[in-house]
């Protein structure tokens, strides 16, 4: 029997356009920190505002990416990501503090003001080590990693899904909550950190300052965007695919679903604390009211409004929502939440495929 | 001859006190083509579903070669060399079919395997050869959700096929199938056999008897009968459950 060739097609049209988006989006603000440069009155000129808050939507967009990566792909519906983002944020802040040394308002040369004053008398054992940035980086990814690794195993195997597990996400993020609200916790209780001086020896008051945690940002952005893009088109992404839409067919062809869900939870678990980690430095504050559960929430809103299952409209719909969000938070406040859920209940009914639905649908 | 045999053997699977198998026995020899019909409820997808892990029996012996096989979970029965084609068949929609052929295709199952995986030349062949096998050939790089009731039972045979195991467990093949196809479902199960363990389920009686091979009758979650098409068509038993009505 002679068998025909079957030659593997070419990405489709709208794949590619999807990707080109994804460039301008990319470029467009890689130039924000250059044109905050030019003079005031120049139509061009980005300001500081627009630098500093594209920079936040920059981590919310990673937020999106590895949330997708899990609820898009994997079907994994977490409704507690906030608290991967918040733990990967906490770690830095760690980093942040330690670096304070002997600047802050009690003058103490190893611990931080809030420890001088409850009254410690040395540094907690897992304080030890983030002064050292290397070591700092690790725990942003390892922190996330564990949780969601212990987690994930205990649910996945006990094959706990949907809505059961969703609750569970939930649970874990409001309980990190007030376990970080504790003083005796040795994270601050619920001031966190803050007042932070310097990053690599980079003072972070500066616009380069600034402009440098932009671009990492951005850099990590792009790195994180090809690494699922580069995932997802692998066979993995194709058996996470297929996961999410009938797992236990997928148990039938042999495939153990619950070291495959584990390894997507983690890398997105660790995706989701980088973002926080990048964040941190920027807004200048870490404190419990990251875990809160409506943050998890949020992210999940960006990536259904931008489009679940599509990595570009992760991103889209980190950077829409929250254009939206700073536009009317000071437009009209108390609107927000009812915006908010509103454009929850209207992409569910009536663009279940989100905005990249939409591009879709005019493709065609 | 490879492949391992399989025995059932006092196997009982009660739902809310409703036995929906009653102390079932079954062998089925390395390479041997089985038949099994019964009427609608008689307990055959059941008997499935305990063979391949996805129902535990109440009580009973289930063994492929030394294996005990209510002790392992689906994913490691499936590794072992049993493959299935459900009655409603259940394809990944959102892939190809040629993904969905890639995603059976025999190969190393773990995250960090897949991760690294590429398709090389004999995986494709055989891809292309399945493909053409269930007369797919065209439709290769379409979604599998736009296909066919019928297509997708054809892929669900490919998926089966590619997975390469001893023993293949097919339910309701034909149903959806016309009269030209069934008869070439017939011709690949046959040709199949020999070279893996089949059992098939079937209402057909026209169909398992192009088959040619021993049948096996169940009745409310019993062996009723067993034998050559001729035997069990004559047996009274049968005859008065079954097929006089
Ligand atoms: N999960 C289940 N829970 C309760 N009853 C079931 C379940 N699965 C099958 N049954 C019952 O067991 C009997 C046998 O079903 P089945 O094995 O599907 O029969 P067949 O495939 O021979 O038509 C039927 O009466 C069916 O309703
Ligand atoms: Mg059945």
């Amino acid at each position: 029997m002679s068998a025909t060739t079957l030659d593997t097609p070419a990405p489709s049209r709208i794949r590619l356009g999807l990707r080109a988006v994804m460039g301008v989006v990319v470029v467009v603000l890689a130039t924000f920190p250059l044109l905050n440069m030019l003079p005031q009155d120049s139509v061009f000129h980005v300001s500081d505002f627009l630098v500093s808050v594209s920079g936040k939507w920059i981590c919310y967009a990673i937020l999106a990416l590895s949330l997708d990566l899990a609820w898009g792909y994997a079907g994994i519906l977490s409704l507690g990501h906030g608290a991967f983002f918040a733990l990967g944020g906490y770690a830095m802040g760690m980093h942040l503090m330690r670096l304070i040394g002997p600047r802050g308002v009690y003058g103490h040369p190893v611990l931080p003001d809030f420890m001088v004053f409850l009254g410690y008398q040395q540094l907690p054992w897992y304080w030890l080590g983030f002064d050292h940035f290397a070591f700092a980086m690790l725990m942003v990814l390892l922190v996330p990693g564990m949780l969601a690794l212990v987690l994930g195993w205990l649910c996945f195997r006990s094959r706990i899904t949907g809505v059961y597990l969703s609750i569970i996400t939930q649970a874990m993020t409001y309980a990190l909550m007030l376990a970080f609200f504790r003083n005796d916790m040795g994270f601050g209780g619920n001031n966190g950190f803050t007042d932070f001086k310097e990053l690599l020896g980079m003072p972070l008051n500066t616009g380069a300052a600034r402009a440098s945690l932009f671009y990492a940002s951005l850099v990590s952005l792009v790195g994180c965007y090809l690494f699922c893009l580069w995932m997802t088109g692998t066979k993995y992404g194709r058996v996470l695919t297929a996961i999410r839409d009938a797992e236990n067919r997928v148990r039938f062809l042999g495939y153990d679903t619950t070291s495959h869900k584990l390894f997507a939870f983690v890398a997105s678990a660790m995706m989701a604390g980088l973002a926080g980690a990048l964040y941190v430095p920027q807004v200048g504050i870490i404190n419990p009211g990251e875990f809160s559960p409506g943050n998890s929430i949020e992210a999940v809103i960006w990536v259904a409004v931008g489009g679940r299952g599509t990595l570009v409209g992760a991103v889209i719909g980190a950077f829409s929502v929250n254009g939206l969000k700073t536009w009317l938070t000071s437009a009209a406040p108390d609107l927000w939440l009812f915006v908010l859920g509103g454009l929850f209940v209207a992409v569910t009914l009536f663009l279940p495929k989100g905005l990249v639905g939409l591009l879709k649908g005019r493709a065609k | 001859m490879k492949g391992r045999r399989l025995y059932l053997d006092g196997v009982s699977v009660v739902f809310d006190g409703f036995r929906a198998l009653n102390n079932l026995a079954l062998v089925v020899e390395p390479g041997e083509m089985r038949a099994v019909i019964g009427p609608n409820g008689a307990g055959k997808t059941t008997m499935m579903d305990v063979i391949t892990g996805k129902t535990r029996p109440t009580s009973g012996i289930v063994t492929f070669g030394e294996l005990d096989l209510t002790r392992m979970d689906e994913a490691s029965i499936a590794n072992l060399g049993i493959g299935r084609k459900f009655q409603k068949p259940t394809v990944f929609d959102a892939l190809t079919v040629f993904e969905n052929l890639e995603l059976a295709l025999k190969a190393p199952r773990g995250p960090v395997a897949c991760l690294r995986w590429h398709l090389a030349g004999a995986g494709r062949t055989r891809i292309e050869e399945v493909t053409t096998e269930i007369g797919l050939t065209d439709r290769a790089h379409d979604l599998a959700g736009i296909l066919s009731h019928g297509q997708k039972q054809w892929l669900e045979i490919g998926m089966m096929l590619m997975q390469d195991p001893d023993l293949m467990l097919v339910d309701e093949p034909v149903a959806g199938m016309t009269d030209a196809e069934t008869e070439h479902t017939a011709k690949l199960l046959a040709r199949i056999a020999g070279r893996h363990s089949v059992v098939v389920v079937e209402h057909d009686l026209d169909f398992v008897r192009a088959l040619g091979c021993k049948v096996t009758v169940l009745h409310e979650g019993t062996l009723l009968s067993e034998g050559s098409i001729d035997h069990v068509q004559n047996d009274p038993r049968v005859v008065e459950v079954y097929l006089g009505r």
